[in-house]
């Protein structure tokens, strides 16, 4: 087990530097500058501002400099929209936002969603199982981006319950609106995810051998299903991470949210390049350590796995 | 037609519970465990081992009985086909009946402000515009069709483009085998955990076409590029599991060549999983596009897609609510359909994939 | 999960509590569980009579579907509804039918006077789960044990049962066990209570054969020290010749024939039971071929009227597509359904005085 942690956290180490790599390299390669705007800019304005910001040396002497300040100090430089302020300063501003609204989001869909999904399962065919499929079912089909402001119209701007917008520092009730835009689609999935182990968990072997013992049903469920029945849901929870993201973005730009995801399209708007590559990087090292943590939580759950 | 593929006589008599051995389903433990992706995060790749080949006829015509008997999925097929054709002969039938089109803008100056539906200038009830106008008096029913248009091209050749890449790099992953396998995976692996949406999005922003057109072909390769993984691992899991059954063993005992085994044999047995994830990934790649509209790096006008549509129609909701509603809920009830559509599909084709 | 009793029924306390008689311990009495399908009513089991009398091994055999798992099944009222359903008989266990108890009476015999070990050893324990803890579950639930007690009893039938090691390996997970040492341990978790009855569901069809022969020992070993009856049910002659004292044949949920071991395997009185001695292969005759059974067993859901297994009985006559055959009685002991069993009998005990019995 410990040699596949470390073999994955040595894996990590070249992933991230080739993905800020492609990431650079996708930036350089296409047409046009940060600071190109409506007008094009007289000639001596433009040497001006690509000898400040280093962009008139060599293409690989930039690249070097770039990877070197990352590796070395962690450094992603300055922004080049948001003067002065450093990379790392926005990110270590804009990360607990982010933060909070993704981690409540997604223990809300955990609660909620195996509880529903459970019940579901065990009362399979009944109404209140074809009614929370069919609620599920909807919270998949409905993009975030429409339930967000849906949500606002009827509990912002109708019923005057919640703050439609904006930032309210944690916690507080501005919170309630994007967690619940976020979390609708995990919640579905994990309803459904939990529904379907659970049921084949029930339809399987060591659950009749459970019956032949004379257990109690609830003992049958609790005991031997739920362990088996929710594995499904843990191993959601590496994509879930992805879309969590991209979720974030979404919900960040509707509520006005000054979080990471936010900062990062207006970056890819502004073509801010240190800016872009930092929050890229971040997000990926994010992900990997994340996915490996549920690698390691699946081995941990699962005695059938060895690493 | 029979001939090439062996009947494998079960001697259980369906719906007792058998008592051969069952297939163990002990998780494949050579690979890190596969998180499964989420459009399909149902489909359990390690079960797809357990495909018994009954005669090559009916197992499409069982399946498609199968699927009609879902009444869920008929009405998914239902409303899909009926979406799918109005998207197609919408804008033409309404061009044609009342001149407007999508694009049209009233040159009336008292009409360029937006209409709730069903009614008209005065105020009075008319037919003129079921769904109400834009903000630019543009006609929202005509939109909403062509915007159908829009998404269900993205999506359906974005899924394709995944399908192509997906089933060849699974197949060869899968057939060749060894090393080549392991590296191939390892690969997946990797990508698996990037934040490949995020890169999408660099790639958009920078690579700004200027055509319509040109984004459109822009969407599609970065859309398909996006879910092509699963379907490589699902395809891989096919092709490693078949390779070893007997059929294919008897196939290469009496002689038949290996390309004829790929394509008449092993292929086709990966058609089942193929299209259940393939119809699921419709929705997901236009949720993909409408959610990349929102942020401004998807569809561009003139052209209009359901999720650049709703996402115009946010900026007025609380004055002009059907702006959004319309197309949102247009695209939501085709996704939903898709969906319903999608899970029939793995019911009928391969009850062993499915996860509830 | 229903108790599998068809709907009209009420679930009544069991007023007779009637003690066993001749030293019965079980009798069953025209058992019938059918399955709702998309293909009709599969009746897998239609019409069973057995007895099993304390202290005996009683054999079931049949090839897949004849019925044989879903009989014990229904025993102890295993059976998931839907889409099954007992729908009539009688399953007397020591006097009390176990087909009218309710769902909590019927827990307490589960387990811990009914044990049942099922085929695959792989899939019938849980994975997730130590074993010392499947094992504890058992005697903490039935016979009140603390954890205390509960382990030292678990170590002690581990150790019963030829687990080398068993206080390190109670810690193990099943995938750690090999398949024999498995059903070794699921042997063990079934006979923690002494139950009086053990159900043995093809328990040595998934093992290699040299194992299958531990296995099968090791039961008849618990079997003489423990008294418990048993029940063995396997589609593989070879399994029962050394094990049981009774046989009854299985065929599309029906019985075919029923007997003492020894009369059915000299003696069969029925053609099924024939066809399958004879596809025994036997090693000593060299240039034989193979026998087989010609055909297939039937589609249970859509049977033919008349007897089920004509189109595949070699002294089948136009009678046996037209009537049902009648269950004769060959013996004091020996039954078969047959139309002709009487000449089957004859034909067999004829060709059995050349030689010698063993």
């Amino acid at each position: 087990m410990l040699r596949f942690i470390i073999r994955r956290l040595l894996i990590t180490i070249p992933t991230i530097l080739v993905v800020i790599t492609i990431t650079w390299a996708l930036i350089r390669l296409a047409p046009g500058n940060f600071y190109t705007g409506e007008k094009p800019l007289p000639a001596a304005i433009e040497q001006n501002i690509r000898e400040k910001y280093g962009i008139d040396k060599p293409w690989y002497q930039q690249y070097g400099r770039t990877m070197w300040s990352i590796v070395r100090h962690l450094d992603f430089g300055t922004s080049l929209k948001y003067e002065g302020q450093s990379v790392n300063a926005i990110i270590a501003r804009s990360l607990p936002v982010s933060a909070a609204v993704g981690i409540l989001a997604y223990l809300l869909a955990l609660v909620v969603g195996t509880f529903v999904g459970s019940i579901a399962a065990l009362k399979q065919n009944s109404r209140w199982d074809y009614a929370s499929m069919a609620l599920a079912m909807l919270g998949i089909s409905v993009p975030n981006f429409v339930l967000g402001p849906i949500l606002v119209l009827v509990f912002a701007l109708t019923l005057y319950w919640l703050p439609p917008s904006r930032w309210g520092g944690f916690p507080s009730v501005n919170l309630i609106l994007p967690v619940l835009t976020l979390s609708a689609i995990h919640m579905a999935y994990i309803a459904r995810l939990t529904r379907a182990g659970m049921l084949e968990v029930l339809r399987s072997d060591y659950i009749r051998t459970a019956r032949a013992k004379g257990l109690s049903e609830k003992a049958v469920v609790v005991r031997h299903a739920l362990r088996g029945g929710l594995m499904p849901v843990v191993s959601y929870t590496g994509p879930a991470l992805a879309f969590l993201l991209t979720g974030t973005v979404v919900v960040e730009r509707i509520f006005a949210l000054p979080g990471l995801g936010n900062y990062f399209i207006q970056a890819s708007l502004n073509r801010d390049e240190p800016l872009i590559i930092g929050i890229v990087a971040f997000i990926a090292i994010t992900l990997l350590l994340m996915n490996l943590l549920v690698d390691i939580a699946y081995a941990y759950l699962d005695p059938r796995i060895r690493y | 037609m029979n001939e090439d593929k062996l009947t494998v006589d079960t001697q259980t008599t369906r719906g007792v519970p058998s008592t051969l051995p069952s297939p163990t389903n002990a998780p494949d433990v050579d690979a890190i465990h596969t998180p499964p992706e989420v459009a399909i995060a149902e489909a359990d790749v390690r079960t797809a081992e357990t495909l018994e080949t009954v005669r090559a006829s009916s197992l499409w015509r069982d399946a498609w009985r199968c699927l009609l008997r879902n009444k869920l999925a008929v009405f998914g097929m239902v409303v899909v086909g009926v979406v799918t054709l109005a998207s197609l002969l919408g804008p033409y039938t309404i061009k044609r009946t009342t001149g407007l089109t999508p694009d049209y803008i009233p040159t009336e100056v008292s009409l360029l402000k937006s209409f709730p539906p069903f009614t008209s200038s005065d105020g009075s009830f008319s037919w003129t515009h079921p769904m109400g106008t834009d903000n630019q008096g543009r006609d929202l029913l005509a939109r909403v069709l062509q915007g159908g248009q829009i998404s269900l091209m993205v999506g359906i050749i974005s899924t394709l483009v995944s399908l192509v890449i997906g089933v060849s790099y699974g197949a060869i992953a899968g057939y060749v085998g060894g090393r080549t396998d392991n590296i191939m995976m390892r690969v997946v692996d990797v990508l698996y955990s990037l934040p490949y949406i995020i890169i999408v999005i660099v790639l958009l922003s920078m690579f700004r076409s200027q055509t319509a057109r040109g984004q459109l072909i822009l969407l599609f390769v970065a859309l398909g590029s996006v879910s092509w993984l699963t379907m490589a691992r699902i395809v891989r899991g096919q092709v490693l599991s078949l390779k070893n059954q007997e059929f294919v063993l008897a196939a290469r005992a009496t002689g038949v060549s290996t390309g004829r085994i790929i394509f008449r044999h092993l292929i086709p047995n990966t058609l089942g999983p193929v299209i259940v994830y393939a119809t699921l990934t419709i929705p997901t790649v236009m949720l993909t596009e409408a959610f990349l509209s929102f942020l401004g790096f998807g569809v561009q006008p003139p052209l209009a897609s359901w999720g650049s549509l709703a996402t115009d129609g946010i900026q007025n909701i609380a004055i002009f609510p059907w702006q959004l509603i319309f197309p949102g809920v247009t695209m939501a009830l085709t996704l939903f359909s898709l969906n319903f559509l999608g899970d029939g599909l793995r019911d009928a084709l391969d009850p062993q994939m499915r996860t509830f | 999960m229903g108790c599998g009793m068809p709907s009209t029924h009420k679930c009544e306390r069991s007023n007779d509590k009637v003690e066993a008689r001749n030293g019965t311990l079980l009798e069953v009495h025209d058992l019938r569980t059918y399955f709702e399908t998309e293909d009709g009513v599969v009746k897998a089991v239609d019409g069973i009579n057995f007895q099993l009398k304390r202290g005996e091994t009683l054999g079931i055999v049949g090839e897949s579907g004849s019925g044989k798992s879903v009989t014990n099944l229904s025993l102890i009222r295993l059976i998931p509804d839907p889409p099954g359903k007992i729908v009539s008989g009688e399953v007397l266990f020591a006097g009390q039918d176990l087909l009218l108890l309710s769902a909590e009476e019927i827990r307490k015999v589960r387990g811990r006077r009914i044990a049942m070990i099922f085929q695959d050893p792989m899939t019938s324990l849980n994975p997730f789960m130590k074993i010392s803890r499947q094992l504890m579950e058992m005697t903490q639930l039935h016979l009140g044990h603390t954890k205390q007690q509960a382990y030292e009893h678990a170590i002690k039938m581990l150790e019963t049962v030829g687990i080398p090691e068993p206080r390190r390996r109670a810690g193990d997970y099943p995938d750690e066990f090999s398949g024999g040492m498995r059903q070794r341990v699921m042997i063990a978790m079934a006979l923690s209570c002494r139950p009086e009855l053990l159900i043995a569901d093809e328990p040595t069809t998934a093992l290699d054969v040299t194992i299958q022969a531990q296995i099968l020992e090791l039961i008849k070993k618990l079997k003489h020290e423990t008294g418990t009856s048993v029940i063995l049910i396997t589609h593989d002659l070879g399994v029962v010749a050394g094990m049981t004292d009774h046989l009854i044949v299985m065929y599309a949920g029906k019985v075919f024939e029923q007997a003492p071991t020894r009369e059915l395997f000299a003696k069969p009185g029925n053609p099924y039971t024939k066809g399958l001695l004879r596809s025994v292969p036997d090693p000593t005759d060299e240039h034989g071929q193979l026998y087989q059974i010609p055909g297939l067993p039937p589609d249970v859901a859509h049977l033919p009227s008349g007897c089920p297994f004509a189109p595949r009985c070699d002294y089948e006559q136009e009678i046996c597509h037209s009537e049902f055959p009648p269950f004769v009685q060959l013996n004091s002991e020996h039954y078969s359904l047959c139309h002709f069993a009487q000449e089957v009998y004859f034909e067999s005990a004829s060709a059995a005085t050349g030689v010698k019995e063993s």
